[in-house]
């Protein structure tokens, strides 16, 4: 052999080429694959919003069902007034990192709306993020035309703990949202609390949260009461023009 | 080709020209199923038996992983066998290992997106399955390529059927199901077995009750296969 492979040079110039050669690698298939990886996020994304009225598609189907159902989405600033901006194009979750970081101030947050026709009504759904107890947690709620009541709610998470605060994304937790509103008769705002204990089914703004899973569920509470006050001022503002039926 | 056995002292002695499937070849596939098994024999790799075994599908995505990575990394291992200075030779492992998982973890969250949200924390964890690395430096780094190929089939696969049979036991219990699909009946409507009265044991659920079926694995297996007893 006509180098030594145990001297230094060499053990150097191996680690620099194996890790170039293994970098560059990752690199480019990286590269290549992350378009496939980013339209499974969109239509992701698509799925949950039709998932929050309720309707359930595959993953293939989902960009043709959303186009059919949801029109013009549009954002909403931190005093509930329209803006301009790509509504779809918003990542919230970021967005709500960079807030928790201190990078974004509160007023300059925007709120996405997605107005929606499904089942004969408008409906309006609203994007959630928050914090569980292990990463973050989000979700969307769908809200009728009187924009007060809910119609429908999806939830996900990245890592609560399975059979606890994982349950959120289950039915038994997501259904008794139906029909709850966010403002009393009065047109005052109450948010929905998620209640530890349960509670009782028939108050009008709170569900029942989930034995064991505390602190995922006053995640759930906490994201509902801060982003729900937000779109509380978009309806109230809105009026007639904006919301059909009111 | 010959001269480079001996420059590895562990190295079995390979014959030249040794057939594709001679009777060593077939060896090293069938060994860690049974008599080496890599969970039941060398305990190796027992902490994503315990992890991943909850569905079958799961436990399959993540033994096709594991197969891929160490199947390919053995080889990559075995080719650079010579070239792989010795002080730094675990981390050049390392970083082909790592190198190898990140590529599945990519590849997974591109075409089977739904799996890699839910085996995708696991996935990076493949980096410390002991399998990995037991196999590139006790095998791959003293042997050539052809035959490093074989013993990384024949340990992910010894892997594998450990990590199907626990995971077939947990989702038929706990879940009643299997792949997905219900065999019992319909818990929520209560239909088949759940007519009778029968339920889901959420206890085999939880991770301690895999440890429980990889146990009562190597029981069955060593009673069978006694040269595995150990003397007294």
């Amino acid at each position: 052999m006509a180098f030594d492979k145990n001297s230094n040079g060499f053990t150097f110039t191996f680690a620099a080429i194996l890790v170039v050669v293994v970098g560059t690698l990752l690199a480019v298939s990286y590269m290549g694959l992350k378009p496939a990886y980013d339209e499974n996020v969109r239509r992701e994304k698509m799925q949950n919003i039709l998932a929050s009225m309720n309707v359930h598609v595959a993953r293939d189907e989902a960009p043709a069902k959303y186009t059919e159902l949801v029109h013009a989405p549009f954002l909403v600033d931190a005093s509930g007034k329209k803006v301009d901006g790509d509504a779809f194009a918003l990542d919230v979750l970021k967005q709500y990192k960079d807030w928790k970081a201190g990078v974004v101030r509160p007023e300059d947050m925007h709120y996405p709306v997605y107005p929606a026709t499904h089942d004969g009504q408008t409906l309006f759904v609203l994007p959630l993020v928050g914090t569980g107890l292990w990463g973050p947690i989000w979700g969307y709620v769908s809200v009728k035309d009187d924009g007060r009541t809910i119609y429908g709610s999806t939830f996900d998470h990245k890592g609560e703990t399975p059979g606890l605060g994982a349950e959120i994304t289950q039915d038994w937790f997501q259904k008794p949202f139906e029909g709850k509103t966010f403002t009393d008769d009065k047109g005052d705002y109450t948010g929905i609390h998620v209640y530890k204990g349960g509670t009782n089914t028939t108050d009008p703004h709170g569900v029942d949260g989930i034995s064991g899973g505390t602190i995922t569920s006053s995640g759930v509470d906490e994201m509902l009461m801060r982003t729900l006050a937000i779109y509380d001022k978009y309806f109230k503002s809105a009026g007639t023009t904006d919301l059909t039926q009111r | 080709m010959s001269t480079e056995v001996k420059e590895s002292p562990q190295a079995p002695v390979v014959a030249p020209r040794s057939p594709l499937f001679g009777k060593k070849e077939r060896k090293l596939i069938t060994d860690p199923l049974n008599d080496n098994n890599p969970i039941t024999v060398q305990v190796l790799g027992i902490c994503s038996a315990l992890a991943i075994t909850v569905k079958v599908q799961n436990a399959m995505v993540m033994a096709l992983s594991v197969l891929a990575v160490v199947v390919v990394g053995n080889m990559v291992i075995s080719a650079l066998r010579n070239l792989i200075p010795s002080r730094i030779r675990i981390i050049a492992q390392l970083v082909i290992a790592a190198g190898l998982v990140t590529l599945v973890d990519i590849v997974l969250k591109a075409y089977v997106y739904d799996v890699s949200k839910q085996v995708g924390v696991y996935v990076g964890l493949i980096i410390t399955n002991c399998i990995l690395m037991g196999r590139y430096e006790a095998f791959a780094m003293g042997n050539k390529v052809w035959p490093s190929a074989l013993d990384g089939l024949g340990n992910s696969l010894g892997y594998a059927w450990i990590l199907m049979a626990v995971a077939t036991v947990r989702e038929i219990f706990g879940s009643g199901t299997w792949f997905g699909m219900p065999i019992l009946g319909d818990a929520k409507a209560g239909t088949g077995l759940y007519a009778l009265g029968y339920m889901n044991n959420n206890l085999i659920i939880l991770p301690p009750f895999a440890l429980v079926c990889v146990g009562i694995i190597i029981w069955v297996q060593r009673s069978r296969n006694t040269k595995l007893v150990e003397a007294a």
